[in-house]
């Protein structure tokens, strides 16, 4: 929907190109002396803002280095006048046999992968169709589609699962991959065609006239095109699969399969011996979207944004 | 061919991952093979072939359960008597689904309307600042850590231990350093709804100021400057400038995190798993249905979900249709 969606924001649009000198050349000298003027104490006060929204992730980062004895018996803050920090909760998060991590951490890989080059194939071809082939119905099949958008995945778990033991393939990788494909396909075909909408039509019809078929128009002339399209889709979804919860624990509870976030929650319920891992695995868990977000902060922003009515 | 459905250890995950990926691609790469080989296909085979796998996809797993659930939502727990309404019935009047309720309704209040707040004020003043980015990208950070993570960090947050021994939550210190008493705050009913309810807005805070950010620098410069000029100070720029130019975006902001809050299942489930009197329609769905294995009731509440949905979707997406217009 990044398309309707009013303005686009980039968070990480560079100070320079902000509207000084580029949208609004009429600014005048004054002006600027009043923004730097008003400026002190909304940045003291933004400071305070974003270091208070941060305290709650920095507590458990220190407390992730801890020995577990003191996360049992301190607070993270009593730590900075004894430093005694350990790297034991990471790995012991990862490789000992309580919590393994690793394992997880590896489901979550194996999950997310295919949950997200199937769907963002599969749309692309339907969105293609839907743009650029004429065909009875067309309308009637997309607005359907995307109309499907608004059904909860709640509606469809207990049916599905039902689905996947009749065929017998419960407890496998299959059923997540499947479901994390069929949820995220009505949004991906909706915003992949919007994106293929606004190619220039004779680009498309130059190529038709140079007798290229559907196959070669598709992936010479449009791909090239669709890049950032994919992206910001794609980021999305990543981000979506490799944090999602319900999916995982309806159709992949079994230890197999388990994504981290499964095990997290579970380990977050009990009170059991391993409890003091918590904070390492949280963090483990945390690290690949965090990097995500950091690096492709611009896409992430118009992912999110397009995919903030998905079911 | 065992392997392929029961994936065991690192090598023999990550073979069925990439066998998975591989029989993708060679199945989609011989449908585009076949659909382009001869100079003139009919155009029904190429639709087919090009629409046919998502729309058989979203047929056999959204359409076809949705149906399924409505019609489970009418039959008893084992979908095999018909109940007329009994399921809507005790989801609406049974005490302990009335809590669910109420715990729904002060969720998709409360987080909205906070987030927003919030998110406003915060885009407000860190325009204004010179630590514009760093500050955004702190506050924006708990948008891409998952739900189960947030729930941790607050839950060690909210750790609870009796006034004698030494505090492990920096909230209950807090109130130690003030003078007063530690608080069960997960515990202690009604509050603890809305001490989950402080993670989801912390979530989704830096999701509204994003929006509302870009939506306030959008506002066109002659614009403040002339209001500026005849003499309006900043509060009542704020007034009735910048609110009135950002309404839409501020409509797009609240009717999407009170979708996400309708469907919160995550930080419920993370944090109280439901008990306690905390339960929301979406963590009751997943008890019911997939843990007391109730199909009816279960389905009932996804379709309570399914009907609170729907509306506010459509006006978010009417309203979404309409800035584009404007613009």
């Amino acid at each position: 929907m990044s398309q309707a969606v009013p303005t686009t924001p980039d968070i990480d649009a560079p100070e320079g190109s902000r509207g000084d000198d580029t949208k609004a050349p009429r600014r005048t000298r004054s002006d600027k002396a009043a923004r730097r003027l008003t400026s002190k104490p909304a940045s003291i006060i933004a400071i305070c803002l974003a270091v208070l929204w941060t305290i709650p992730t920095f507590g458990l980062f220190v407390t992730s280095f801890r020995p577990p004895t003191e996360i049992r018996s301190s607070g993270w803050w009593t730590s900075f006048f004894s430093t005694d920090y350990t790297l034991d909760n990471y790995s012991d998060a990862l490789f000992s046999g309580s919590t393994s991590f690793a394992s997880y951490f590896i489901n979550s890989i194996v999950i997310t992968l295919p949950a997200v080059v199937m769907p963002i194939t599969i749309a692309l071809l339907a969105a293609y169709a839907f743009a650029w082939i004429d065909f009875k119905g067309r309308t009637f099949l997309f607005v359907a589609v995307f109309a499907l958008q608004v059904v909860p995945i709640q509606v469809t778990l207990v049916p599905l699962l039902t689905q996947y033991v009749d065929w017998g393939i419960a407890g496998s990788f299959w059923p997540i991959w499947l479901s994390h494909t069929i949820f995220a396909l009505p949004l991906a075909i909706f915003l992949l065609h919007n994106f293929m909408k606004d190619i220039p039509r004779e680009l498309v019809e130059a190529a038709r006239v140079d007798g290229a078929g559907h196959v070669k128009i598709f992936f010479v002339v449009l791909m090239p095109l669709l890049v950032p399209a994919i992206a910001a889709f794609g980021i999305f979804q990543f981000l979506w699969v490799w944090n999602d919860l319900l999916v995982a624990l309806t159709f992949g509870s079994a230890k197999d399969v388990a994504p981290m976030t499964v095990r997290l929650a579970e380990l977050s319920g009990s009170r059991g011996a391993s409890w003091h891992l918590l904070p390492a695995g949280a963090f483990i868990s945390m690290i690949v979207p965090v990097a995500v977000f950091l690096g492709l902060q611009r896409y992430f922003v118009r992912g999110l944004l397009a995919g903030s009515v998905k079911g | 061919m065992d392997w392929l459905l029961e994936a065991d250890g690192v090598g023999q995950k990550l073979g069925v991952m990439l066998v998975a990926i591989l029989l993708f691609v060679v199945v989609m790469g011989l449908i585009l093979f076949f659909v382009d080989r001869p100079k003139n296909t009919p155009r029904w085979v190429v639709v087919t072939a090009f629409t046919g796998p998502a729309v058989l996809l979203i047929a056999f797993g959204l359409l076809y359960p949705g149906i399924k659930t409505i019609r489970d939502s009418f039959y008893n727990r084992t979908s095999d008597v018909f109940v007329g309404f009994d399921n809507y019935v005790t989801a609406f009047t049974q005490d302990e689904f009335q809590i669910v309720l109420r715990n729904t309704a002060i969720w998709v209040i409360l987080v909205p309307i906070a987030a927003t707040l919030l998110g406003l004020i915060y885009a407000v003043v860190v325009d204004r600042s010179r630590f514009e980015k760093f500050a955004k990208t702190l506050i924006f950070m708990p948008m891409a850590i998952s739900m189960v993570g947030a729930s941790i960090i607050w839950k060690f947050m909210y750790e609870y231990k009796p006034a004698s021994r030494p505090q492990i939550g920096l909230l209950n210190q807090t109130l130690v350093w003030l003078g007063l008493e530690p608080q069960k705050f997960l515990l202690d009913a009604p509050m603890n709804t809305f001490w989950l309810i402080v993670v989801m807005i912390w979530i989704q805070a830096g999701f509204a100021m994003t929006i509302l950010a870009a939506a306030i620098r959008a506002i066109p410069d002659d614009v403040v400057e002339a209001a500026r000029l005849d003499g309006v100070n900043g509060l009542e720029l704020f007034r009735h400038i910048t609110v009135p130019s950002i309404r839409p975006a501020l409509v797009v902001v609240l009717t999407t995190i009170a979708i996400g809050t309708l469907k919160v299942f995550d930080i419920v489930r993370t944090m109280t798993g439901g008990r306690f009197e905390t339960s929301v329609i979406a963590n009751e769905f997943y008890t019911q249905a997939l843990r007391q294995g109730d199909t009816g009731l279960g389905s009932a509440l996804a379709v309570i979900l399914f009907v609170l949905v729907v509306p506010i979707i459509i006006y978010n997406v009417r309203q979404l249709r309409k800035t584009e217009e404007i613009r």
